[in-house]
């Protein structure tokens, strides 16, 4: 018990309901000061509220002391291992300044709020078995995948921000990432900012989409402001997040370490913490405004003035507007959840073909080529907003141009499998499968690109199986290909390769079942993000596929986690090395010891020169090593 | 060479099945539109060159999984080469050129399906939570059905009151939002008669999946015999109470007002007028003409208790005369 209440976690937890109730009580305070009636106001509390939390987490879990501490000139040594008399276990729910618990802590809070997304997506899957109103108000159900876009959206960069923060500093023989402080802070802060988001559900809901466009979301309920804090919140960890790698990338590797000697992964992590840190501040601020025009009037982006404009005699705003602040982010936003695993893909195609990358140079430029035009496409989502045509061709030749830097790492993987000794294991297989789901992601792009299909796609089920396509063969096939194949370094043990296996099979046929369903759904004329469909439309046997579909993928998550938790208790240990790799962190004991490097690493090859006798990549004295 | 002779055949034969797969499923809804013509065109560009680069990836790479599989009991390492640039070069630089391409073909049909026609009519298509409008300028009526001449382009003036809302027809092909304080352009010839649904396509609020409204392309004569029975209905329409029921569908009053004693989103109409009125505030009062017409020009003055305040737009008051208004007041009086 004392041991329970001594977690960072508990703490942060504590100090959060404190801060929420703090802030709650200020705004009623306030106003039973200056005399105004009613006393309670549900959302500036609530707002308020929110914001205290947060940052009452912040202090309750730790992430601030160090900093308080300097600003009065105490010294704070540098801790490694478990809080002083805790077991080891405890480290993971404190503020932990190593980048491995810092890796493991993103990638276990991902997993959660993966799981809370599915969750949510499962519910609303069945009330779209069959036309009409099942077992949810409209209400509920705009709430549901409201929320379930942004929860997974949480997910997929706290997974991103796990495999960067575990990989890339191993992987460039760094001891650390550049500022262990701010990595612990960019972890933390999604915790309190997970909490609002699910908070946001049960306090009457939201109905915009994750979109959030105005005017919509200036009248939406109380849902609302929270999921705009949750948002601007999670948005903090992924700047602070980029910039940490970017300094730690630039100013950490051995000298023997080129660019174009980095581990490949390292590239790809490089160009989404460039989108990271120079994108996400717009959709802070876009967010920001709608809190500040909800509470406080200002016209951004409500074309009839209200009464409280009026008032402040402000003048009216345009709701197109805050589309281009939200999509300035929220489109390269895709690509830094797609980079990361593109460059998994890259990474483990060698492993497992026993060949070198084929054009190493051309994945990483093409992976830095599509950051950059990720920064030129961001109107394609408002093809059908009335922009001109003069605008928007532009913007539908930048978007198809990306499709090349695409292909090129396509035809790249292929060229790399070509001629090897290919052999499956689990991450293998995922890997494949990533490639086969993010092609129909590639493929199903284009249509939507040219703005006279996209007249038709534009926001139908279409837009849905493309999106999920690029997510799932970007993202969540080369993450679970990632767990895999790190799992024997991070924990030491063998994972089942049986249940691996078992776990790819279901979740591709699932995905390939559920995904070619959207597309048809799409093209069948159904709209997407509504509650209820038209019987008319004759797609309820297809929308019986996709969540059936769905289930079987659900399903098959579970099995990986019940196969991740029971192997990393109990199961064979593992060798230092498997998979036969040449890169640095396979050559030391598994699990890592707290100083992964004992001494600089010297890079004296190529990193993927397999099938080349005798190179080897890098060379070190081990840390700790017995043999 | 072998291999590659025979990944050549493999790719060729699937391009053609998965092409033909593709054309046998009826994958779009009937085309009812000149424009959808354009777009059902490019469509049909767009699949054949899916069904070739599905092939061309999928086909090579489940070649190299079975065919450059390790063989049992070999333990070697793969073919050391670490690329080609003249590979390189023709994978990028090819698909720049159909990239370009497209991009051409992109812009010339986006340029053909919103080319303003010399005889094109204007309908304005008003939105609101949660309900459809449209105004025939021409001939000075409104109606809740779009009816449209078969052969005739249309320019649709889309406006909306509140929230952002999408005008589509899947079978017109072509979708525009209609955004509060601008008025977008959307330019549809129907060219095939039959009923069709115009949809909201744009996430707009509790009921955005039911905003829908009928959509008739009749012929010309049949047309012309509606236009004519609407504008005698307008003629018609010269008492208060029965410009108070157009403005009533109209301004969109019917998306949250019912007038059967059912609750929508506020209150409803029938009995409404002379009752008395709860307030969240705690007072009551009696619904007379003067409270209706302040709670039509200010309704966060009086929030009815078990209703949402700021749902209803706050400017009315600016929307509407006072003449309209008391049109209202006049027809509310009516509802029994």
């Amino acid at each position: 018990m004392r041991t329970f209440f001594k977690l960072g976690f508990v703490r942060g937890l504590l100090g959060q309901v404190l801060g929420t109730l703090l802030g709650m009580g200020l705004v009623t305070g306030m106003r039973a000061a200056f005399g105004y009636s009613p006393l309670w106001l549900a959302e500036p509390a609530w707002v308020i509220g929110g914001l205290l939390g947060t940052v009452g987490f912040m202090v309750g879990v730790g992430a601030l002391t160090d900093w308080a501490k300097w600003a009065g000139g105490l010294a704070t040594p540098m801790h490694h291992g478990a809080p002083a008399g805790q077991p080891e276990w405890t480290r993971y729910f404190a503020v932990d300044l190593s980048h491995k618990v810092i890796g493991v802590q993103y990638t276990v809070w991902g997993i959660f709020v993966l799981l809370v997304g599915g969750l949510l997506a499962g519910l609303f899957r069945v009330e779209l078995l069959q036309p009409g109103m099942q077992y949810f108000t409209t209400d509920r159900y705009n709430t549901m995948i409201s929320a379930h876009g942004i929860i997974m959206i949480a997910a997929i960069l706290l997974g991103v921000g796990g495999m960067i923060n575990y990989l890339v500093p191993l992987m460039i023989g760094a001891s650390d990432m550049a500022f262990p402080r701010l990595n612990a802070f960019g972890f933390w802060i999604n915790v309190p900012a997970s909490l609002l988001l699910i908070t946001a559900m049960f306090v009457g809901g939201w109905d915009t989409g994750w979109t959030a466009y105005p005017p919509n979301s200036l009248r939406t309920a109380l849902g609302g402001p929270l999921f705009f804090l949750g948002f601007y919140t999670i948005g903090i960890s992924s700047i602070v997040g980029g910039l940490n790698l970017l300094v730690t990338v630039f100013t950490m590797r051995p000298p023997s370490m080129n660019l174009f000697r980095m581990p490949i992964f390292v590239w790809a992590a490089v160009g989404t913490s460039i989108l990271q840190l120079l994108a996400t501040q717009l959709v802070g601020l876009a967010m920001l405004m709608l809190i500040v025009e909800r509470s406080l009037g200002m016209g951004f982006f409500t074309p009839v003035l209200n009464e409280a404009a009026k008032a402040l005699n402000s003048p009216p705003g345009d709701p197109v507007l805050f589309q281009h602040l939200f999509w300035f982010y929220s489109h390269p936003a895709v690509y830094v959840f797609v980079l990361p695993g593109l460059g998994i893909i890259s990474e483990l195609l060698p492993v497992f073909a026993r060949k070198p990358l084929f054009g190493y140079k051309w994945i990483a430029l093409s992976s830095i080529g599509i950051a950059f035009l990720g920064f030129l496409v961001w109107a394609h989502h408002m093809f059908t907003s009335g922009m001109s045509n003069y605008l928007r061709l532009p913007f539908m030749y930048a978007t198809l141009i990306i499709a090349v830097p695409t292909g090129v790492k396509f035809f790249s993987w292929l060229g790399t499998l070509w001629g090897g000794k290919l052999t499956y294991p689990t991450p293998m297989l995922f890997v494949l499968g990533a490639i086969s789901v993010f092609l129909l992601g590639g493929l199903t792009g284009p249509p939507a690109a040219t703005i006279t299909t996209d007249l038709y796609l534009h926001d139908t089920y279409w837009v849905v199986g493309h999106f999920h396509q690029t997510f799932f063969g970007g993202f969540m096939f080369p993450f679970f290909a990632a767990m895999y194949y790190w799992f024997p370094k991070v924990t030491g043990r063998k994972y089942n390769e049986a249940l691996g296996k078992l776990h790819f099979w279901l979740m591709v046929a699932g995905f390939w079942v559920m995904s070619l369903g959207q597309i048809w759904a799409g093209l069948r004329g159904m709209r997407r993000r509504i509650a209820d469909y038209d019987p008319a439309l004759g797609v309820q046997n297809i929308q019986i596929g996709i969540t059936v579909a769905a289930f079987v993928i659900a399903f098959s998550i579970l099995i990986a986690l019940y196969n991740f938790i029971v192997s990393a208790r109990s199961a064979e240990v593992a060798e230092r090395n498997p998979w036969r790799s040449r890169s640095p962190e396979w050559q030391i004991p598994s699990p890592i010891p707290e100083h992964s490097y004992a001494a600089p690493l010297a890079v004296v090859g190529e990193p993927y020169d397999y099938g080349l006798p005798g190179s080897v990549y890098v060379r070190m004295e081990l840390a700790g090593a017995g043999d | 060479m072998k291999h590659f002779l025979t990944v050549t055949v493999l790719v060729v034969i699937s391009t053609f099945l998965v092409s033909a797969g593709i054309d046998s499923l009826e994958l779009l809804p009937q085309n009812a539109s000149v424009q959808g013509l354009t777009v059902d065109w490019l469509f049909g560009l767009h699949f054949k060159l899916i069904a070739f680069l599905f092939s061309l990836v999928i086909v090579i790479m489940l070649y190299a999984v079975v065919v450059f599989r390790r063989r049992a009991g070999d333990d070697g390492e793969g073919t050391h080469f670490h690329g080609n640039g003249t590979l390189e070069l023709v994978w990028t630089v090819v698909p720049s050129i159909i990239v370009v391409f497209f991009g051409y073909i992109g812009t010339t049909t986006l340029i053909s399906v919103t080319a303003a026609q010399p005889d094109e009519v204007a309908i304005e298509a008003v939105s609101r939570q949660w309900v459809w409008s449209f105004n025939y300028p021409d001939d000075g009526f409104s109606s809740e059905e779009l009816y449209l001449p078969v052969g005739q382009p249309i320019r649709f003036d889309l406006k909306a009151m509140d929230v952002i809302h999408a005008f589509w027809v899947p079978e017109f092909r072509v979708k525009s939002d209609a955004v509060p304080g601008r008025t977008n352009v959307l330019r549809i010839t129907p060219n095939r008669i039959g009923e069709y649904k115009l949809v909201c396509a744009e996430l707009c609020g509790t009921r955005h999946a039911y905003m829908m409204a009928p959509v008739k392309v009749v012929s010309r004569e049949a047309y012309s015999a509606w236009v004519a029975q609407k504008v005698a209905e307008e003629a018609a329409k010269n008492t208060p109470e029965a410009r108070g029921a157009a403005l009533y569908i109209n301004q969109g009053c019917k998306g949250c007002h019912s007038l059967d004693g059912s609750k929508i989103v506020g209150p409803t109409w029938k009995g409404l007028y002379g009752s008395p009125q709860a307030h969240t505030d705690g007072t009551t009062a009696i619904a007379d003409e003067e409270y209706l017409y302040n709670s039509i020009v200010n309704p966060n003055l009086q929030v009815v208790a078990g209703y949402p305040a700021n749902v209803m737009p706050q400017n009315y008051g600016e929307l509407l005369t006072a003449d309209n208004i008391n049109n209202i007041i006049a027809y509310i009086k009516t509802l029994k």
